[in-house]
């Protein structure tokens, strides 16, 4: 019965479907997938705070505390890198390892930029008395920035780990799919961050 | 991966995403900032280059297509945007009733 069933499988199965590009493919849209779940967190957190906007507690709203320039130049920093990333991935398509080092290194730095914009703004508030445990307006705040902050900061590890298996493994089989599905996770922040800048940030400072 | 170079965009479609995505960010920094607008435009400014620059993004950049996968890649994100559709509406429908409600009584 089983051999059977195994034997019916193999009449049908096509060859050509089990090459390597067929296991990557199943792995990226295995990430897409987390990517959708991951989506659905940071959905709730936009409406976690969304509904807690109004909760000041006589503390300040965003319009007293968001400094668009800065935030501006984050913006920028991390939409580059989103453009740098796309560039390593066509490297990456073209063969040219040296290259593809090159365009992730360019993102590591955009990114870490975008880090360090964030994390002077939040010990700058901290600093200032605002910090989290100020409101349920600044609780929200936190929560949703940070969680989208501390994504990028493991997407800069990931970074580095592709970096050092570049540099150890070349490009194969096996780093080609984590270099396709970091790519998916770099751009999927940078689609967040629209959300934050524009829902969080410029309606917040109206 | 040799037959997928389409799959994963080529430099002038990358370069035509970042251009557009440029533009799609100073608009609405430019309409908070100058404060040129009404409050009824600038918040429908934002509103509508946020969705543009997000389906930019996710055409030019993560080349989201309705065939790949045939078509699941595509038939995720729609489900998770129905998903996303009921949380975040439903639940600013729900506290927005309460509050009113708490408000009367």
């Amino acid at each position: 019965m089983a051999s059977e069933a195994v034997t019916n499988h193999d009449d049908h199965a096509h060859p050509e479907a089990h090459d390597h590009h067929d296991t990557s493919s199943i792995k990226v849209f295995g990430f897409w997938v987390y990517l959708m779940s991951d989506l659905v967190i940071f959905g709730i957190l936009f409406a976690t705070f969304a509904v807690l906007l109004r909760g000041t507690a006589g503390g300040p709203d965003g319009s007293e505390i968001f400094d668009l320039p800065l935030i501006l130049a984050g913006t920028f920093a991390l939409l580059i890198s989103s453009f740098t990333y796309g560039m390593a991935v066509l490297a990456m398509t073209a063969e040219k390892v040296d290259k593809v080092k090159k365009w992730l290194w360019i993102t590591f730095v955009l990114g870490a930029g975008f880090i360090a914009m964030e994390i002077y703004e939040f010990q700058h508030l901290i600093h200032l008395g605002y910090g989290p445990d100020r409101s349920g307006f600044l609780s929200a705040f936190f929560t949703l920035v940070g969680t989208h902050g501390l994504h990028v900061t493991f997407g800069l590890v990931w970074i580095l780990v592709v970096l050092y298996q570049l540099r150890t493994k070349g490009l194969n089989d096996m780093t080609r799919p984590r270099i396709l599905c970091l790519s998916l996770f770099w751009h999927f922040l940078d689609i967040v961050w629209i959300c934050v800048f524009s829902f969080v940030y410029l309606m917040g400072a109206l | 991966m040799k037959d997928s170079p389409t799959a994963h965009g080529s430099v002038k479609s990358y370069v035509t995403g970042l251009v557009l995505s440029i533009v799609l960010t100073i608009i609405p920094f430019a309409a908070v900032m100058s404060g040129a607008l009404s409050m009824n435009a600038t918040v429908w400014t934002i509103v509508i280059t946020a969705v543009a620059q997000i389906l930019v993004q996710l055409v030019m950049f993560m080349h989201m297509d309705t065939k790949q996968e045939e078509g699941w890649n595509f038939m995720s994100f729609v489900f998770t945007l129905v998903i996303l559709g009921l949380v975040v509406g439903g639940s600013l429908w729900i506290m927005q009733h309460l509050h009113l409600n708490l408000q009367m009584g």
